[in-house]
């Protein structure tokens, strides 16, 4: 293992992160509800009677947020550099897998860890060891 | 409007900045944190640090008090247990999230960013969401 220092923003990580928690806190403290975006997602696909109303302004804050920043700032870089089939194949996996696994890494990473909770523990552990384990095959073992 | 619409909206654009500010709207940035045997980056592990930090006394606070400040209730989730389906669907999800760097936050700021590589994968991964509940539904009979 070898830092990548060129790559490495620790302020601008730390900082996001605190903001990212401020979301958390908002909704928590003022909507009673968990930051838990595939959660969120997946609601609003199952039209909860209720909490329809929230989950969807919870999302367009979300999808406008970089309108917002172009107000001020240019939009910081996004390099997407996976091809149209995996991407399609990746989406999937994350799509029935947050579902299934109750959470994503808002849900279980950020809301999960902050409650002490054993449950989003394991599984912050267990997503975390398979993204690692999927990027050394592909780029080490397959060398894509 | 009711009042927890527009709280809501507050909350998803703090966290969609967040995402942004923090690089993590940017699939490159984590699949350099996922590799962890090559040129590592760790910046993702600082924004955890920086989201739990807020986070700890966030949740304690809330689960002491039980009711929001505009005085509805907070719900928390209180299973414990750990099962399959927690573990078999994190594996998906990490493999899935290894494979395009995305979850299921950055790739709705990604989207409305306007990158259209992103709405492709949001398209699937709600796709991959409405299979689910639908193959779910008719197991529950």
């Amino acid at each position: 293992m070898t830092i990548d220092w060129n790559a490495f923003t620790p302020y601008s990580a730390l900082a996001g992160g605190v903001l990212i928690g401020l979301g958390t806190a908002v909704l928590l403290l003022l909507n009673g509800r968990i930051a838990g975006i595939s959660g969120i997602l997946g609601g609003l696909l199952t039209r909860t009677p209720g909490e329809t109303g929230w989950r969807l302004a919870f999302t367009v804050g979300l999808l406008v947020g970089p309108a917002l920043w172009l107000l001020v700032h240019a939009l910081p870089p996004i390099h997407i550099n996976t091809g149209y089939p995996l991407l399609v194949a990746a989406g999937l996996l994350v799509g029935i897998g947050t579902r299934y696994g109750s959470g994503c890494t808002s849900g279980h990473g950020v809301c999960g860890l902050s409650r002490l909770s054993p449950r989003s523990l394991v599984a912050t552990l267990t997503f975390m060891g398979a993204g690692f384990a999927t990027v050394f095959v592909v780029r080490h073992l397959l060398g894509v | 409007m009711k009042k927890t619409v527009i709280t809501a909206f507050a909350s998803g654009l703090l966290f969609g900045l967040g995402l942004l500010l923090s690089g993590m709207a940017n699939p490159e940035k984590v699949l350099g944190f996922l590799d962890l045997f090559g040129a590592w980056d760790p910046s993702l592990a600082l924004v955890m640090a920086g989201a739990i930090a807020v986070g700890l006394p966030v949740f304690f606070i809330a689960g002491r008090r039980g009711r929001t400040l505009l005085g509805g209730q907070i719900q928390l989730p209180t299973r414990r247990d750990i099962d399959r389906p927690l573990v078999v669907g994190s594996l998906l999800f990490g493999i899935g999230w290894g494979l395009a760097g995305f979850c299921p936050g950055p790739a709705v700021v990604a989207t409305g960013a306007g990158e259209p590589k992103a709405l492709v994968f949001t398209i699937a991964m709600l796709a991959g969401m409405l299979l689910f509940s639908f193959v779910e539904r008719r197991s529950d009979g």
